[in-house]
């Protein structure tokens, strides 16, 4: 059976000492970030990426990844405890989860949230497994053409699955790859956009730009407004779920794992959209709807669950076509190429250590997880009174460090404040950062297909649309833009509507 | 009468157009190319001008009355921004010359500062203690090749 084989290989990889070191420290590192409002996944990440940069392929991936789904973890335990989800797929369960906290269930709540989360990321983890070597293998077969209509719905679906205004996150993504387009042309040579600064020849770089836009724009989000934080938690007593509570989250969790998988591949939303999925589901299939909201135990195991699973099997895309769903594969994508390795269908046969290694690893991450989370959850609490006027020197200072160790290159510092106060802008203005930085990792693979399909066809345009996977794909694209923005024409015609009577 | 636009729909879309604008114009200086062999200059003139396009979208958007929330931009932590900014900024220009540790350490003064919360002493003991740690993390525990002291002053290292 190949893939006992795979996992054979992908265990042996992982249980390395070293690599279940890496593992523990990714995990913890993102349980902390997880708990702590204010910096989230995507910062951290960025942060830590230039320091990954010493150690061996497989085991900065398994760090990186530890702390991608760890702040799962980690922002399920703030929503559940003190109502402030710490990440935001866990925004979902401090509705529930918060209100049984306060009938003093905090422990049955947190169980659920961890046991639910294992359960649904174990699973995710052999769906992972199961689907990614086949799709590796058709995605070997596309062509420049293909690829171009791939990135094209990458990007347009992105948006279909996010929240705030269309027209805006098209915007936000045209601008990120404009921003893409900056450094030296990939046929020519030709420098472009770098006003005879040569540090900028070789482009910027895409740590600059998430520092910026997640970390610095976050903090000057959080100095509009100081408010002192106080905490107070009471301690947790009784964790473990009554047997009537096993009885009810049995259910909620198988579905929300299967619809956490199915959404964790999609771009986008992952695994926020998996979470208020699961939730909305949950509510409507309950027989005791008049719960929801009332710390309904339900209301915790769904979304836990699904947005775990998404975790994981959102890095389905990025392994075998090497498109991120969001903005944390993005820069997965950049953890691979500073390693050397071009993410995409590639990897799994020719770094089948790394792939299965970093599959498995998930697993033996999220075992590490519930060891971590249940027994040590006061600890984990505690890291909330570290004040914020210490917390975000140290991103800043990290962040400059890390970014000017990339390259030894200071423009790459200073992109850091230009993409902070940007993207503050445009936050405030309403703007996600999300499709900018997609855009930006994209841009260059969408203008070098785009250019050699066109070469290839002799600069027939048509070529996007006769053969018929890249055909296929630009239809789906267009199919999600249309879901984007039906809702809001909707949305736009009740409230026209509403207004006539008066 | 101004209140009923959506401030924020005006602003952003003029960042857009000018951005797009930026990027078109300067593009128009590279080598075209056709459709079929595409110069560097292409693929950002055609996105200049869907952004440029866009963005006069979203700038209309926003000027109809009513159309959107009333959305207002809100207060600007200025002190916050200016300080960052400078510090982030301070850091890049001065890394090499100073070295780590006084860079390291200006910077993290300055970003402190950034807080209103955050008095000149306890400004000074976040500076302090985070120049300490930088120098574990990366310089001890990562091994990165950076000079603690600079070659601008006189006792580098």
């Amino acid at each position: 059976m190949d893939l006992l084989d795979n996992l054979a290989l992908g265990l042996g990889t992982a249980l390395q000492p070293q690599n279940v070191l890496y593992c523990l420290l990714g995990v913890v590192l993102g349980t902390a970030v997880g708990v702590l409002p204010g910096i989230g996944p995507t910062a951290t990440i960025a942060m830590l990426l230039p320091i990954t940069f010493s150690l061996e392929p497989v085991a900065a991936l398994i760090m990186l990844a530890g702390i991608y789904y760890g702040a799962q973890y980690g922002g399920s335990t703030t929503a559940i405890l003190i109502n402030l989800p710490g990440e935001s797929s866990a925004a979902v369960t401090a509705i529930d989860g918060h209100e049984m906290a306060l009938k003093g269930r905090a422990g049955p709540a947190l169980a659920t949230a961890a046991l639910g989360s294992f359960f649904a990321g174990t699973v995710a983890t052999v769906v992972l497994a199961v689907f990614a070597p086949p799709l590796a293998r058709a995605a070997l077969r596309f062509g420049p053409a293909e690829y171009f209509s791939l990135v094209v719905l990458g990007l347009l679906a992105s948006i279909a699955l996010a929240r705030g205004s269309t027209l805006k996150a098209l915007a936000m993504i045209v601008l990120g790859i404009l921003l893409g387009t900056v450094g030296q042309d990939i046929y020519t040579g030709t420098p472009r956009f770098v006003f005879g600064v040569r540090e900028l020849y070789g482009g910027l770089n895409f740590v600059s730009v998430a520092v910026g836009m997640f970390g610095v724009a976050e903090i000057l989000r959080n100095l509009e407004d100081e408010r002192a934080r106080s905490v107070v938690v009471e301690k947790v007593k009784n964790l473990w779920p009554t047997r009537e509570d096993l009885r009810r989250i049995v259910a909620p969790v198988l579905r929300a794992t299967g619809l956490g998988s199915a959404l964790g591949v999609l771009p986008g939303g992952g695994h926020v959209l998996a979470a208020f999925a699961s939730y909305s589901v949950e509510k409507r299939v309950s027989k005791r709807p008049q719960e929801f909201g009332h710390g309904a135990i339900e209301g915790v195991a769904g979304p836990e669950s699904a947005n775990n699973a998404a975790a994981q099997t959102s890095f389905i895309p990025l392994l075998t076509l090497g498109l991120p769903a969001h903005p944390v594969m993005a820069l997965m994508i950049g953890a691979f190429i500073i390693q050397g390795i071009t993410p995409g269908p590639d990897v799994i046969s020719e770094q089948p250590e790394l792939f299965w290694g970093l599959i498995a690893s998930m697993w033996i991450g999220n075992v590490l997880l519930v060891l971590l989370n249940l027994p040590l959850i006061g600890l984990w609490v505690r890291l909330l009174t570290v004040p914020y006027q210490v917390l975000f020197p140290a991103i800043i200072v990290f962040a400059a460090i890390g970014t000017f160790s990339l390259g030894f290159n200071p423009w790459h510092v200073y992109a850091i404040a230009f993409f902070g106060v940007l993207g503050y802008v445009l936050i405030k203005c309403g703007c996600e950062p999300a499709p900018l930085l997609l855009g930006f990792v994209l841009g260059p693979l969408l203008e070098e297909n785009l250019r050699r399909a066109l070469i290839i066809s002799r600069g027939d345009p048509t070529v996007f649309v006769t053969r018929p996977i890249s055909a296929a794909l630009l239809a789906l694209a267009i199919g999600a833009l249309a879901l984007a923005v039906l809702p809001a024409i909707r949305k736009r015609r009740e409230v026209v509507f509403q207004e006539e009577p008066s | 009468m101004n209140g009923k636009r959506a401030v924020t729909d005006i602003l952003a879309g003029l960042i857009f157009v000018a951005f797009g604008l930026a990027f078109a114009i300067t593009s128009l200086s590279y080598q075209l190319g056709t459709p079929l062999r595409m110069g560097p200059g292409y693929f950002p003139l055609v996105l200049g001008g869907i952004l440029v396009l866009l963005g006069l979208l979203i700038v209309g958007k926003g000027l109809i009355p009513g159309s959107g929330a009333e959305e207002r931009l809100g207060s600007v932590p200025w002190r916050a921004l200016v300080l960052i900014v400078a510090a982030v900024l301070f850091f890049g220009l001065t890394v090499r010359g100073l070295g780590l540790v006084p860079a390291t350490a200006v910077t993290a003064l300055l970003t402190a500062l950034a807080s209103y919360r955050t008095g000149i002493l306890a400004a000074v003991a976040i500076a302090v203690g985070l120049t300490v740690l930088c120098v574990l993390v990366f310089v001890l525990a990562l091994q990165l090749r950076l000079p603690l002291f600079g070659p601008w002053l006189p006792f580098s290292v």
